[in-house]
């Protein structure tokens, strides 16, 4: 086993994760929200991740066929996609919490549930359809913006590109601007409020659907942001990419404890962590015996053993701060 | 009593106008029935544009070459079946298509893991397949009566790639990344096993499902720094994978199997790609001199170039044809197993050269390929530039 290989690309391998770490939790937000708010899993929320990444991939496409992608400053691209994307999965989320789950918000659980499985499946076809409709085209692929593409070499084992700087910076401040919302201002104690007790939260004057629909806005927005930095990053998008890292999303959300918001962040960093660490050193660990293929393997085992022990999730006990 | 009698009488005669209606819309079509070709192959997805190609292929042939089973009375169709890339979609198609009685050859699969479920059920009822693109050895090494393929096998590709990366490339040192599927790996394995017999280092061999963030795994392959990165697996899975090995500063000459092979690749991966070598075991169509036709043919009908295996299917569906035309000799509408006793008789010399089966089904002679990628531009894939062209007999039999 090569000791000296280990230390050399741990730094690039710690990046790597954090990347992840940061979609991860910018997606699981949407999740533990809505959890907090309503009890019930989401499961339509990988395709509202998706739908971000679609507008933006289109917006870019538009903007590469008109010549000005490369006109335009980047800075104002991005933001320009980024905020295009959060509002359209905002939109969409909140239209999918009037359509498909406040007629059924009397009904059992489970119901709620079933019915975004549906919407899930829905989703996934209908930007499909359009997308074979309107491009002919199942993988759409981000236009390449050299800038982004600039790499910083460190040291001969780690180097950042443009674009890793740019998600780590947008999911950053994502992240701090909800925290500010949710602990520090007047929406913010409305939905912690109906979070505790919807009941309660409407005796004292809260319009409690309003901020259903807003709590659907704002994960829905993290979510589209989180899908068209996915979209930067990986660049290569399809109407099922959604799919793992919706699950992988749901899974750090409930490590994180679910209905936890710092709990959704740090939930989706462990993850991220983990299965980067896994694909990475597996196989130089095992001498090849077991490669990067067991990564999941790796990190979901750990994840049992956390929640073995915390079955509340890493942050779980702290119901008060749920949001 | 009268009443009911009547009512017997009416139901009576309607089942039997009902069960005589196709017979009589048969006859329409001049006598003797429908004799229909079935195609297997992704029509959805990430790999639809190469299953689109084997589509059209088998289509153009069929067109084409149909007279004379037209002349015997027969009416003759394409039923295009989606496998979705999946075994088992590919499986419950076949079943579809076993019960079909009109179905006699299936063109397909695109996907070797998919193929070779799905060649099992075939069997069953005698039903001939001829792929134009499965190139897993075990595809026709179990010797079925009617399995046959028009391409070569990976056993040989495999063998071409780690040549290629030890004679013309001269590398030392290689990396091996593989999808995990028969096709991906089996071909991934075999270019591994020849490159250490040739004395080039394998640096890693790892597997991966993963379509989108191939970060951690370029991670250690970018400090290891091998001179050649092969990776065993389709286009979908291997553009963004060699996109992202390019911006991630990784040096090595990529290299790749014939699932590297279409337009997608470019589409996909962009500059990152460019230079890059590929084997395969079924020419360009604008590199085969008899093709040309073909090439414009398919161009004028579909208004786009032909994918990689359009020419293999469109040889294949005109053997299979032939097959039909001789087992259905005096008339009679022919038995599955004819066909496909047929088949393994026919000599056939097509745009892709002459081909002939040997006794388990390989094509005996196949031409295999080493191609580099020309363009960024997809509409230019059809110029990549062939640096290698072989024609190597089928390996024997395993007994």
């Amino acid at each position: 086993m090569d000791f000296q290989l280990l230390v050399a690309i741990f730094p690039q391998v710690l990046l790597d994760g954090i990347i992840l770490g940061f979609m991860y939790a910018l997606i699981a937000l949407g999740y533990t929200m809505v959890y907090g708010v309503l009890e019930f899993i989401n499961f339509a929320h990988s395709e509202i991740f998706v739908f971000g990444a679609f507008v933006g991939v289109e917006i870019l496409l538009a903007l590469k066929s008109r010549g000005l992608l490369e006109t335009l400053p980047w800075p104002l691209v991005l933001v320009g996609i980024l905020v295009a994307g959060m509002l359209a999965s905002g939109t969409l989320a909140v239209t999918i919490e009037r359509v498909a789950y406040r007629p059924l918000r009397a009904a059992p659980r489970l119901i709620p549930l079933i019915s975004a499985i549906g919407m899930s499946f829905f989703l996934q076809d209908i930007i499909r359809l359009f997308e074979s409709l309107w491009r002919n085209a199942f993988n759409l692929v981000y236009p390449s913006m050299d800038v982004l593409n600039r790499r910083f070499e460190l040291t001969s084992t780690l180097d950042v590109s443009t674009k890793s700087l740019v998600v780590i910076v947008a999911a950053l401040l994502m992240l701090w601007a909800l925290h500010v919302v949710v602990n520090r201002t007047k929406i913010g104690t409305a939905i912690r409020a109906v979070a505790e007790d919807q009941a309660a939260a409407s005796l004292m004057g809260i319009d409690v659907n309003r901020i259903i629909s807003l709590t659907f806005l704002i994960g829905g927005a993290m979510g589209g942001a989180a899908g068209v930095l996915f979209g930067v990053q990986y660049s290569l998008i399809n109407p099922y990419t959604g799919f793992i890292p919706g699950l992988k999303a749901f899974t750090a959300a409930v490590l994180g404890g679910i209905g936890n918001i710092p709990g959704a962040m740090l939930g989706g960093l462990v993850l991220g962590l983990l299965e980067a660490f896994a694909a990475s050193y597996m196989s130089l660990l095992t001498g090849g015996a077991f490669g990067a293929e067991y990564k999941d393997i790796f990190a979901f085992s750990v994840l049992i053993l956390i929640l073995i022990f915390r079955p509340k999730g890493l942050l779980g006990e702290v119901v008060r701060e749920r949001a | 009593m009268n009443l009911t009698f009547n009512r017997t009488l009416v139901a009576l005669a309607a089942t039997l106008a009902i069960a005589l209606l196709p017979l009589g819309s048969g006859l329409d079509a001049q006598g003797k029935g429908t004799i229909k070709i079935a195609t297997q192959s992704p029509l959805s997805g990430g790999q639809a544009a190469l299953g689109e190609g084997i589509k059209l292929g088998t289509q153009l042939a069929v067109e084409k070459y149909k007279g004379p089973l037209e002349k015997m009375g027969f009416k003759v169709d394409v039923v295009p079946f989606d496998d979705q890339a999946k075994p088992d979609v590919g499986v419950a198609n076949a079943k579809n298509i076993n019960a079909d009685k009109d179905i006699m050859a299936v063109i397909g699969h695109l996907n070797s893991g998919v193929a070779i479920p799905s060649s099992d059920v075939y069997k069953e009822v005698g039903l001939v397949m001829i792929s134009p693109a499965n190139t897993n050895p075990t595809v026709t090494d179990r010797n079925y009566p009617n399995v046959n393929r028009v391409c070569g096998r990976d056993d040989v590709q495999g063998v071409v790639g780690s040549e290629f990366a030890s004679g013309t490339v001269k590398a030392k040192t290689v990396y091996v990344v593989h999808d995990k599927t028969t096709y991906g790996q089996g071909v991934a394995e075999f270019f591994r096993d020849d490159a250490k017999k040739k004395g080039m280092e394998v640096l890693g061999f790892e597997g991966t499902e993963e379509k989108s963030n191939f970060d951690p795994i370029l991670t250690p392959i970018r400090a290891k720094n091998p001179s050649v990165l092969y990776f065993g697996g389709i286009y979908d899975q291997g553009a963004p994978f060699f996109k992202k090995a390019s911006e991630k500063g990784i040096k090595a000459k990529f290299m790749g199997p014939d699932g590297m092979d279409s337009s997608d690749l470019t589409k996909i991966a962009g500059k990152a790609v460019v230079g890059m070598y590929y084997t395969s075991a079924a020419g360009p169509a604008s590199a085969l001199p008899k093709a040309k036709g073909f090439v414009e043919d398919y161009k004028k009908k579909f208004s786009k170039n032909p994918e990689p295996y359009a020419a293999e299917a469109y040889d294949a569906t005109a053997i299979a044809l032939k097959a039909i035309e001789a087992a259905a000799k005096g008339g009679k509408a022919p038995s599955r197993e004819a066909v496909a006793a047929e088949v393994r008789k026919v000599k056939y010399n097509g745009i892709t050269g002459d081909i002939e089966f040997d006794g388990k089904g390989d094509r005996k002679k196949s031409n295999y390929f080493v191609l580099e990628v020309a363009s960024d531009n997809p509409e230019k894939w059809g110029d990549n530039k062939i640096v290698k062209q072989l024609t190597i007999a089928a390996p024997a039999a395993k007994k």
